[in-house]
């Protein structure tokens, strides 16, 4: 008897997600990114569509990071000094379709930059680079409430996606994408409680589901990345089943977590066993992005051009089971 | 959960005035406040005291129609009725209801099929209303079985146990919650469930208490449908809890607003 496979039929769908306006759309991105609209789980191409492939967003600071391990440093050299140009060397070395720019100097303890000076920046990085724009606050609440409606502001109608707004700080952020016409992260601590509850509380404020990410805060692998995964896992199966208050795009902080394990940065001589550190970062990095992109991940923020690349490349696979 | 609103029928004086007098306003905020309250269909049926039914449930369906976009469940008992109502629909409508007579299969299971309808199945016939799990159960398999010879998808089947007040059955009601459950083992695929829920509390007097402990009570047994009150907010609110409960929605704090955002 021939065997016959049980498909799931899912009545829900994610929602579709726009990053970057172009001319037309009133902006000045050379293209826009969509991510979501999946109607059955990741690659289960019999069950429903997955319209829009994962897609990689390197990873850009407006100062230069004083703790990135030495491979990071390495890779990216002199340009981690120079914001301008390191975004400029992702998109045209690394053919970066997405930046996530971290306003990292924004921070009291690192540089302290007015919102002023961090609207400028964001201003002459849209003037220099022409792809879709993510932009991150330092981390700091009282800060970021000053700085990203500044940088929010300088860049009105570029639909960026700015983030993150948590549960007891969304406020101010959300007025701003609303009224500058950009799309939202909201951040939870690995609950899919709040990340559900946090999804209601910025769409009552006015802003439509549609327009916002969730970052489900993950672990890097061996660093709890099964705890995410699982909740990620849990949202997509309630949004495919219809509750359309967990019917967004994850946004995954990938490289920030990777490189953070100590098996990815820890040198050869402290660990010979290990191998070369040249090659456990990467790794890391990449089997932390391709796990993810199983569960559901939409969007991976990334550091290291070789793991992005990697990651690519399994996306592509991936994809290509659709035809 | 999928929930009926029955408050459009004839037989309330407001909207068998408002069917008289061809008032749409009327109808067509009775439809939308229960949308608001979280219908996710509606029901309609013209009253006991319509004179022309087969031209007012036409003249219903378009006037709601008008303002959502919600499937509705045309309820009559006549054939001719229930197919007017399904002709003046433009999305999958619910036809409320056949027996488990053979003569009322025969005209309801393909006149579902031809308009592409859900199909509610009372587990009754012209012998009266059963008095026990098995009588609804053998009930049950006639509809199911009359379903799947004539190729009406059982997905699309909805059961309907029967429900007794309970100050005139009391004993039965064990045997209803059972029968909703063992509906759902007796076919494959297996049909949905759905009781008129109001009857349950008919001629007491704590009806909205009766009716919500009933409901959540129901659903444990595995109910998927229900034709209420959705005003009755109280009651609503029992039933989101519940899917909580049976981890059907995912908790947060604010369950009920996501529940009616959906």
């Amino acid at each position: 008897m021939a065997q016959e496979l049980m498909l799931e039929e899912w009545p829900g769908a994610v929602f579709t997600v726009t990053i970057g306006a172009t001319k037309e759309e009133g902006g000045s991105r050379k293209h826009t990114i969509k991510v979501g609209g999946q109607t059955a789980l990741p690659f289960l191409f019999p069950e429903g569509t997955m319209p829009h492939r994962p897609v990689i967003a390197y990873e850009v600071w407006d100062t230069a990071p004083l703790d990135w391990p030495q491979e990071l440093q390495k890779t990216y050299a002199d340009t981690l000094k120079d914001p301008l140009s390191w975004a400029e060397k992702c998109v045209k070395e690394y053919n970066a379709k997405i930046l996530c720019v971290k306003l990292q100097g924004a921070h009291p303890d690192f540089g302290n930059k007015t919102p002023d000076e961090e609207a400028k920046f964001i201003a002459q990085l849209l003037k220099r680079i022409d792809v879709p724009l993510i932009i991150l606050g330092c981390g700091d609440d009282t800060k970021d409430n000053l700085v990203l409606p500044a940088c929010a502001h300088a860049a009105r109608n570029e639909r960026c996606l700015i983030g993150d707004a948590v549960q007891d700080n969304y406020k101010t952020l959300t007025a701003s994408v609303l009224a500058d016409g950009h799309n939202i992260i909201a951040e939870s601590p690995i609950d899919i409680n709040i990340a559900k509850q946090l999804n209601i509380l910025i769409s009552d404020m006015g802003l439509p589901l549609e327009r916002i990410a969730i970052n489900p805060t993950i672990g890097a692998l061996g660093y709890g990345l099964e705890y995410a995964y699982s909740i990620m896992e849990r949202a997509r199966l309630a949004a495919l089943a219809g509750d359309k208050t967990v019917a967004m795009p994850f946004i995954c902080f990938v490289a920030a977590e990777a490189w953070r394990a100590k098996e990815a940065k820890a040198s050869s001589a402290e660990f010979p066993i290990w191998g070369p550190e040249s090659e456990r970062g990467i790794a890391w990095e990449a089997m932390t992005a391709a796990a993810l992109i199983q569960t559901g991940a939409d969007i991976l923020v990334m550091r290291h051009p070789k793991a992005a690349e990697k990651v690519n490349n399994y996306i592509d696979e991936l994809m290509q089971k659709e035809q | 959960m999928f929930i009926i609103g029955e408050l459009i029928n004839g037989m309330y004086k407001n909207i068998g005035k408002a069917i008289k007098e061809k008032d749409k306003a009327v109808i067509q905020r009775c439809a939308l406040a229960q949308v608001q309250a979280g219908a996710d269909a509606l029901d309609v049926n013209c009253g006991p005291a319509s004179s022309n039914p087969v031209s007012d449930i036409q003249w219903l369906a378009e006037a709601i129609q008008e303002v959502t976009d919600r499937p509705l469940a045309i309820d009559s008992s006549r054939p001719q009725v229930i197919e007017a109502g399904l002709k003046a629909l433009k999305n999958k409508g619910i036809i409320n209801s056949t027996t488990a007579d053979t003569e009322k299969l025969n005209t309801l299971v393909p006149l579902a099929k031809k308009y592409n309808a859900k199909l509610i199945g009372l587990t009754i016939s012209a012998k009266g209303i059963p008095q026990n799990k098995d009588q609804r159960l053998e009930l049950a398999a006639n509809i199911i079985g009359t379903c799947v010879d004539s190729g009406f998808p059982l997905e699309d089947l909805y059961l309907d146990p029967i429900v007794m007040p309970v100050n005139v059955a009391q004993s039965q009601m064990k045997d209803i919650l059972e029968a909703i459950h063992e509906f759902k083992i007796i076919a494959e695929p297996p049909v949905k469930t759905i009781v008129g829920l109001s009857n349950v509390s008919q001629g007491t007097c704590a009806r909205s208490l009766i009716n919500r402990t009933f409901a959540t009570m129901a659903v444990a047994f595995g109910l998927d449908a229900a034709i209420l009150d959705p005003l009755d907010s109280e009651l609503v609110d029992a039933l989101i809890a519940t899917e909580l409960i049976l981890n059907k929605q995912i908790y947060c704090d604010s369950f009920l607003t996501a529940y009616r955002k959906k």
